[in-house]
């Protein structure tokens, strides 16, 4: 019984870290009002280079650092289509990932490769907390940036001028406008922000966690992380909470039928969407979305 | 200040009725970044094909063939443009009254899913079996899209988040009904396996949608003439009519529709159900014309492509049936390239090249008429 339990919450951590790095980024990106579908194809490209980029040059390292910058590549093209030249934000996105999934998959029928993947590390003494020692301190080594990351979108977020500024396009760009902070460069700033840490995930998720890259892998996960951000009301702590909450329902559906327990996969698959759906619906209004979220702003037109 | 305190909302109302006219050199210069962009689009795709080791001009040559080459690709791109076409018009019709739905690939698998689901209950004539099915897909569509206006317009959640959530959503609702043997799942002999993808029951002949053309290895059916009507329609509806009026001035300035008492809230919900039905028409359609089961992942990236085909016809509401019929015609096309020894995968990365190749001339040319619109009504723009 504890053996089971160690196992899925193992199993909840790992599946909860992929979607906590992206999360985190989209937390950004969403409080500068936003809203990055694209994270999906920004982690699905980095997962690709990732995989790639280990196989070319024989190092997990360099191929995962390989799959952060092709993230933040994709941010970039997301980030100047919509707040540069004003593209209508969601359709940038949509096809971005539409971009993503074909080339990926293109790529992967016509190249050959073989991934190299991060070894796994042992925190001593840590790692044997019984049931979450090994989660939480025996893990592959991209993983361990996530106790670097939460501190740092804490202290973005809660600390930092930068933050502040984030929270005030995101609220009310025309009166940011007005204080002379730049909205658009922010908001394009809050992209690549959240474009590096899709391409964390996505290549924690090729070269960490699975060693290999097979078609559309990221298999949604970016649209979960954005299903956690709205769950999470918006603050870091929920967004943490939903992804924990998300992977724990994926990881019950994996092993639950091991341990012979029937369960309908449907509800658990669909809970991630529908606690967003119920967040939005039952949300207090102190813990609302950013005011201006997924509105483009144009200086002098309301 | 701003442009809209200082003007009245007299401006929006210009707008809607007709966007302001721009001297020939601004259409010139529109359609040739148009061209460019497009030739660059292509340019991308066959630099992807070459240094994969693929002759470009052999793909294109065999997606050209393929998707308009005989009679038999004719049919599968038409086949194809029909529910394509009916999504784009719903994504058109939200789109006007300020709303993006991008939630057709969930709507479409709720109408088949009920579509279905009554096709195999009624036992009734042809014509009366496929009407029901098909009214039947069109209000559960309109249903699950209604879902996010009332999220929208009760509790302020952008419609464009609750719609591409309950994408998931419905996907799952589909699964849930094809896995089980006491709702949808298809009935088996005793002793045989099931099969890997669960599915429905088919439909009874008297559920398939008429045919139009027939012969070896094609069947036309008739949901690009459906799709064709119900385009002239809409286009009527929103060039002519009051409601067509009401609902662009809606999507042009909510505040100047509400003061001249026109409801955003009402318009607007009334817009995503439009736009809900017609992606529900859609899933019917393909439903009755040439999948006759629901299966996991029915919708396939019909939902996508229509939203797409619609990004691209932009303003010009007919525009949608010659961009839904590329987007069909890319679809048929892919179909066949994996004989070519290439991956069909290419065919979405073509896709999402040329939605991009096409919004930015557009998007130049809606920039140049907000121009001349502000110099005619005498407002400056800071």
């Amino acid at each position: 019984m504890i053996e089971d339990i160690t196992l899925i919450v193992d199993s909840s951590v790992r599946i909860a870290a992929t979607l906590l790095f992206a999360a985190l980024g989209e937390l950004v990106a969403e409080r500068a009002g936003t809203l990055n579908i694209s994270v999906e194809g920004a982690m699905l490209s980095g997962a690709f280079a990732a995989a790639y980029g280990s196989h070319a040059t024989g190092s997990a390292y360099y191929g995962f650092g390989i799959g952060v910058a092709v993230g933040i590549g994709v941010s970039a093209i997301q980030a100047n289509l919509s707040h540069r030249i004003r593209v209508n934000q969601f359709v940038t996105g949509l096809v971005l990932n539409l971009l993503a999934i074909g080339v990926t998959s293109f790529l992967l029928a016509e190249v050959k490769m073989a991934p190299v993947q991060f070894g796994l590390v042992r925190i001593p003494g840590l790692a044997s907390i019984p049931i979450v020692g090994d989660a939480l301190f025996e893990q592959r080594a991209p993983f361990f940036l996530l106790y670097a990351f939460v501190p740092l979108v804490w202290w973005v977020l809660k600390r930092s001028r930068w933050g502040l500024e984030l929270d005030a396009v995101g609220e009310n760009p025309a009166a940011a406008d007005a204080n002379g902070i730049p909205v658009d460069l922010r908001r394009r700033q809050a992209i690549y922000f959240g474009g590096l840490l899709a391409g964390v995930s996505g290549a924690y998720l090729s070269v960490g966690l699975i060693g290999a890259f097979t078609p559309n892998m990221t298999a949604l996960r970016g649209f979960i992380a954005i299903a956690a951000v709205i769950f999470g009301g918006w603050t870091l702590w929920g967004t943490v909470g939903g992804t924990l909450l998300f992977g724990g329902a994926e990881a019950l559906r994996v092993s639950l039928p091991a341990l012979g327990v029937t369960i309908t996969p449907q509800v658990l698959i669909a809970l991630p969407y529908l606690a967003a759906i119920a967040a939005i619906a039952l949300l207090s209004q102190r813990r609302r979305q950013p005011a201006a979220l997924g509105q483009t702003f144009r200086r002098g037109i309301t | 200040m701003t442009a809209a305190e200082a003007s009245p909302p007299r401006p929006a109302a210009a707008v809607a009725v007709r966007p302001p006219r721009l001297p020939l050199s601004d259409y010139l210069r529109v359609g040739a970044l148009l061209a460019i962009s497009i030739a660059a689009a292509i340019g991308c795709a066959a630099l992807l094909l070459s240094v994969t080791g693929s002759s470009p001009a052999t793909v294109f040559g065999a997606m050209v063939s393929g998707s308009f080459g005989s009679r038999v690709a004719l049919t599968a791109t038409l086949n194809h443009t029909g529910p394509i076409l009916l999504v784009a018009l719903g994504a058109l019709a939200a789109t006007r009254s300020g709303l993006l739905n991008i939630g057709q690939e969930g709507q479409i698998s709720i109408g088949a899913l009920f579509g279905v689901a009554v096709g195999l209950a009624v036992d009734a004539p042809r014509g009366i079996t496929l009407l029901l099915i098909l009214a039947t897909a069109a209000v559960a569509g309109a249903i699950w899209a209604s879902l996010a206006s009332l999220l929208r317009f009760t509790r302020g959640g952008s419609e464009v988040i609750t719609t591409l959530l309950l994408n998931f959503v419905g996907f799952q609702v589909v699964s849930f009904a094809v896995n089980r043997p006491w709702l949808l799942q298809e009935d088996l002999p005793e002793g045989s396996v099931l099969s890997a993808s669960p599915q429905s029951n088919p439909l009874p002949p008297a559920g398939h949608l008429p045919t139009l053309a027939q012969g070896p290895g094609f069947r036309l059916n008739s949901s690009i003439t459906l799709a064709v009507g119900l385009a002239l329609v809409l286009a009527f509806l929103l060039a002519r009519t009051r409601w067509g009026f009401e609902l662009r001035t809606v999507g042009l300035n909510p505040r100047a529709a509400r003061r001249s008492g026109v409801s955003p809230a009402l318009v607007g919900s009334g817009a995503l159900a439009i736009s809900g039905a017609l992606a529900g028409l859609a899933g019917g359609v393909l439903l009755t014309g040439t999948a006759f089961r629901v299966n996991d992942g029915f919708s396939n990236n019909y939902g996508w492509e229509g939203l797409l085909a619609a990004l691209v016809a932009g303003s010009v509401t007919l525009a949608v049936i010659p961009s839904s019929l590329l987007f069909g015609a890319l679809r048929a096309g892919s179909g066949v390239l994996a004989a070519t020894g290439v991956s069909p995968t290419i065919v979405g990365a073509v896709q999402a090249l040329v939605v991009i190749a096409v919004t930015l001339p557009l998007l130049y040319l809606n920039r140049r008429r907000l121009r001349a619109l502000l110099q005619r009504t005498g407002v400056s723009r800071t």
